[in-house]
């Protein structure tokens, strides 16, 4: 398994959108799937996926781990091993129905879980979502032919090898009803994709589509490791989402500021910046120098709370946006958008490194 | 450009190793070639630059230009005469009937005798380019302007400067230069 | 018999047809190689003194000169070579230690080529450093974990909402930081070691390119203390020229422990080069030896450096940041890390090609690591251990062009020391002399006859030009890999890959070979 993952770097021009509804208000997956198979052109068929948040209201104080398992014995291992560690309040196997285009598909399964008592006592210097990243991250890398595509509470990634519309037909996801939808279509260019390596990529209420390639990835990911996070997929999207995960969960900075730092702008800009402004870029970008994505990008992050898009330092991917009444798109082309909604209040082309946030209003 | 520059020393630099006078015989040489100079020419042509040692210390020395030049006072046959356009002290050695007066009054004693030829010689012309040199005073005859010429070398720089090696001898502008200062 | 170290190392040959006898290369030649005779009004050369700087040959009006190597040979044999019997000779002859000048000449792998860059293609596309911006600016000095700000009233929000970034308060302090505008950095060479001229020149250059170069331990002369904004000076175990007003004018203070050249080894100034400026400068009697002890006698462990660390730090009110220098050995990550957990805000480490002034021979060619794999390691086990933010890394020692410096980086190098391309910059041909203080070069000596011969202006120059040419092959090549910032390349390994490297070197370069992808 270690060398079929590291051939799957995964390098793609890809095809990303976004839908988010401010307030709150669920919608199902229809226009999701109507917007990114729009941008069919820019996919190969060789990954599809999307991923929702507030698909399981009633479970939203439980942590969902949607699986895929290669076999039945790498089921067994990992009910095995979060049953060590959880209550599992609910399993079942994901939900799909027949579809002609997706032929092998690996075992489908997720998990509504409670963190144990005594796990939270015994490590009592991890905070919840510490235990849950460290259990995603074990499992990952130690049960052969198991991988955890999200684990996240009141959310989930569908994800598969296929285009996005089939793989969003498959899922079944226009019987979903979500505030956030996001979508990939792949083109990874030096492998034939693999289920689990499919956007977007997951890790607790993060998830991540990205169309682009970090040159600095091999930075980006030992950087991580000073942190502690293992990157074990090879692949730009996960240092991504652990990139989001460390600066916004555990440095407690904004999107914004987060921004600067992964699109840090130009040294000459940072001169020429007002005093107060240029202390603070200065110092954003000498400490975390390492997290600079360097490469062309353009990603939509979401958690719970926000979705944002934000595209590399001098904007070599695309990257469009707009709002209509409470609805904020974000998408690769203007056309993913408009197939949507045909009129939107405002549509505008975000600079390089200038990122687009939607909060959800309380 | 080139006017009212003048030749600066920085004996801080002079390494002593006396290519400047090489190259200025070359210069002055009838075939400016080194190997001919050298070797080949008869009588060997002269350096209007000289190396000052003593000790450590040493420097290239050639004529000031002085500003109030003693030589043009004593030359006797107006030899010597003050360049108008570049207000360099130039020699018409035609006139020069080798009185020596002026290697008597120079202070820096940069003007030195051809002894072949009965006549002062070494004498440094900035190597100027030909024009500068045939923009000589009046009374200098065609021939001899002619003749001159081959000292007229038209570099941009005079060769002692352009191949000190280590920037010991440097071309200035002489504005708030050291002629005064000098004499 | 009383056998002589033969044959010479080097014949000048000398073209007669061409030579001119102006005896430009007799008044230059410090080992009087060259002989005039005034009768015969030729020049002849005695091979023997001969140490093959070059300098005449670079004098000479008529290129009439020529130094080649002796092609005598002793019967080949690969036990028993030239240089074998010629060192026993000479230790036959006089009984002494051999000395040697520059880094190790030993033919060791040098793993700078056998590592190869990556560029872009399709997938991502790579970038013109003459059309668009490329970054090198670079901060050495210790970064903190985290930056945390606290958000400001929402009255300052509305005041400055264009701003993007000020609705939120800075509340974590930086660490006092040296600014590079191009990653290099000039080595420490002391003034005794190399001229004042040389000194001027480095200073200078670091100045304009906006970098810095270091004291090395011979302190800092007087008319150097206007470039002390470009300075690090060095405390060395000697602790000469040490004093308030030295620690005070500097950027940055550098505890020197070890010496890539001479690990283990103190440093000998003989008294002869010991000037009364020298004097002055180091604050010693005129003409006395000037010896570094082998170890600081007052850092006989970790926790007494950082005792030393800190005193430097109150010394300078915590302003400058404090670094030390390492030669890299066998244990060098470990010793790094615990460098860095002494306190330091930068570790120097000096590979096993780093040069020297003088140094015992055996020691300079069979003592210590390359840098190529010291800060592969250095830099992997500060990243296991999580402290790889608190202290920068510069790597030194046989760097000799951008190629060997843009690895560096991706290795995990913050910048890189460079000391003999600068002397090279500046005229060295590498005799490796240096200890004979006879540098015709005026680089390696005292003598007012040869110092003189280094124009500080033209040495300037020379150096800026240097680091200007490195610079922008440097951007030429990250922005061949799509890298517009100098950051993105520091430790991304993935840029580089290994050909003809065993998997034991790669393992510990923590690279893949050439022709595996990502």
């Amino acid at each position: 398994m270690e060398s079929g993952l590291r051939a799957e770097k995964d390098i793609s021009g890809c095809a990303i959108s976004g839908i988010m509804d401010l307030t709150g208000k669920r919608f199902s997956g229809d226009e999701i799937i109507s917007s990114i198979s729009c941008m069919r052109e820019r996919s190969n068929g060789l990954g599809g996926g999307f991923a929702a948040y507030g698909i399981y209201p009633q479970y939203q104080e439980n942590w969902c781990f949607h699986m895929m398992f290669e076999n039945k014995s790498a089921l067994v291992q990992t009910e095995e091993y979060l049953r060590d560690n959880y209550k599992i309040i609910k399993d079942e196997i994901i939900p799909t129905q027949e579809d002609r285009l997706i032929r092998y598909r690996p075992l489908l399964w997720r998990y509504f879980l409670q963190l144990k008592e005594e796990k939270v006592k015994l490590h009592y210097d991890l905070t919840e979502e510490d235990f849950v990243a460290k259990t995603v991250m074990e499992i990952n890398t130690q049960i052969k032919d198991a991988f955890v595509a999200s684990s996240g509470k009141n959310m989930g990634v569908f994800k598969g090898v296929g285009y996005p519309e089939d793989i969003g037909n498959f899922y079944r996801l226009q019987e979903y009803q979500a505030y956030i939808w996001t979508a990939h279509g792949r083109f990874p260019t030096n492998t034939v994709g693999w289920w689990g390596g499919a956007h977007p990529f997951g890790l607790l209420d993060w998830t991540v589509v990205h169309n682009g390639e970090i040159s600095s990835y091999g930075i980006n990911k030992r950087f991580l490791l000073n942190y502690g996070y293992t990157c074990a997929f090879f692949t730009d999207t996960e240092v991504i989402t652990y990139l989001f995960d460390l600066l916004v969960r555990k440095h407690g900075l904004a999107f914004e500021t987060v921004a600067d730092i992964l699109a840090a702008p130009f040294w000459d800009e940072i001169d020429r910046a007002a005093d107060k402004e240029r202390e603070l870029l200065k110092r954003l970008r000498i400490v975390y120098a390492s997290a600079l994505l360097n490469g062309p990008f353009s990603v939509i992050v979401a958690n719970g709370k926000n979705m944002a898009g934000l595209n590399d330092r001098i904007k070599l991917r695309p990257l469009i946006a707009a709002t209509a009444q409470q609805r904020l798109y974000i998408s690769s082309e203007e056309s993913a958008i408009r197939a949507v909604c045909a009129n939107p209040d405002r549509v505008w082309t975000p600079k390089a490194g200038e990122p687009v946030i939607g909060r959800l209003k309380e | 450009m080139g006017t009212k520059k003048r030749i600066v020393i920085r004996e801080e630099y002079c390494m002593g190793c006396r290519l400047c006078e090489v190259h200025c015989l070359v210069q002055h040489s009838q075939t400016r070639n080194i190997i001919k100079a050298f070797k080949g020419e008869f009588p060997k042509p002269l350096s209007r630059i000289i190396v000052e040692e003593k000790g450590y210390v040493s420097f290239a020395l050639q004529c000031r230009h002085c500003t109030d030049a003693p030589c043009l006072q004593a030359c006797i046959t107006g030899t010597l005469y003050r360049d108008k356009k570049t207000k360099a002290v130039l020699c018409n050695e035609d006139k020069c009937v080798g009185c020596w007066m002026c290697i008597m009054v120079c202070p820096f004693g940069v003007i030195s005798r051809d002894l072949k030829n009965k006549k002062i010689a070494s004498k440094c012309d900035l190597c100027l380019p030909n024009e500068e040199i045939q923009s000589r005073s009046s009374s200098g005859s065609r021939r001899t302007s002619k003749k001159t010429a081959t000292f007229g070398m038209g570099e941009e720089l005079p060769v002692c400067v352009k191949n000190c090696p280590n920037g010991a001898i440097v071309f200035e502008p002489g504005e708030k230069d050291a002629l005064r200062n000098h004499w | 018999m009383a056998k002589r170290p033969t044959p010479t190392e080097f014949v000048v040959v000398r073209d007669e047809q061409k030579c001119i006898s102006c005896q430009a290369c007799v008044r230059m030649c410090a080992n009087d190689a060259h002989v005039y005779d005034a009768q015969l009004d030729t020049v002849s050369v005695d091979n023997e003194k001969c140490v093959g700087c070059h300098f005449c040959e670079t004098i000479c009006p008529t290129g009439a000169l020529t130094i080649q190597r002796n092609p005598s040979e002793f019967k080949l044999n690969a036990n028993w070579d030239a240089r074998t019997i010629k060192n026993i000779t000479k230790q036959a002859q006089t009984g002494g230690v051999l000395l040697a000048g520059m880094g190790c000449d030993r033919p060791y792998p040098i793993y700078w080529d056998h590592i190869l860059l990556n560029a872009s293609q399709v997938t991502n596309p790579s970038i013109d450093p003459l059309r668009e911006p490329m970054e090198l600016r670079t901060y050495i000095g210790r970064k903190p974990d985290v930056i945390k700000l606290g958000v400001m009233s929402s009255e300052f929000v509305e005041k400055n909402k264009k701003l993007r970034t000020t609705n939120y308060e800075l509340r974590t302090q930086l660490s006092p930081q040296l600014k590079l505008e191009t990653p290099i950095l000039f080595s420490a060479m002391s003034y005794g070691s190399i001229s004042l001229n040389a000194c001027k020149s480095l200073a200078r250059a670091a100045a304009s390119a906006g970098t810095f170069y270091n004291t090395g331990e011979g302190g800092l002369h007087k008319d150097l203390y206007q470039y002390g904004a470009n300075t690090i000076v060095q405390v060395a175990s000697g602790r000469f020229g040490v004093h308030k007003k030295y620690l005070q004018a500097a950027a940055a203070i550098e505890i020197k422990i070890g010496q890539g050249a001479k690990p283990g080894i103190g440093g000998h100034l003989p008294g002869e080069k010991v000037s009364y400026e020298i004097s002055q400068t180091r604050m010693i009697p005129e003409g006395t030896d000037a010896l570094s002890p082998a170890p600081h006698h007052d850092i006989y462990s970790i926790e007494d450096l950082k005792q030393l660390i800190y005193a430097l730090k109150e010394a300078t009110r915590y302003q400058k940041p404090v670094g030390v220098k390492i030669s890299a050995v066998h244990n060098v990550a470990p010793i790094a890390s615990g460098i860095v957990r002494s306190g330091a805000d930068f570790v120097a480490i000096d590979g096993l090609r780093g040069g020297t002034g003088a140094a015992p021979t055996v020691i300079r060619d069979n003592v210590g690591i390359p840098i190529e794999l010291a800060i592969a390691v250095v830099d992997q086990r500060l990243r296991e251990e999580g402290i790889r933010n608190q202290a920068s890394l510069i790597a030194a020692g046989g760097i000799r062009n951008s190629a060997d410096i843009i690895k560096a980086i991706a290795i995990g190098a913050d910048a890189v020391y460079i000391g003999t391309a600068a002397l090279v910059a500046m005229g060295c041909n590498l005799c490796q002399k240096c200890y004979t203080g006879k540098c015709n070069w005026g680089l390696a000596t005292q003598d007012p006859y040869l110092t003189k011969r280094l124009n500080p202006d033209i040495g300037t120059e020379r150096l800026v030009n240097l680091l200007r040419a490195w610079s922008l092959e440097i951007k030429e090549m990250l922005g061949g890999m799509g890298i517009n910032a100098i950051e993105s390349l520091r430790g991304n390994r993935e840029q580089l890959r290994g050909v003809g490297l065993s998997d034991t070197d790669l393992k510990l370069l923590g690279i893949k070979p050439a022709g595996e992808a990502w």
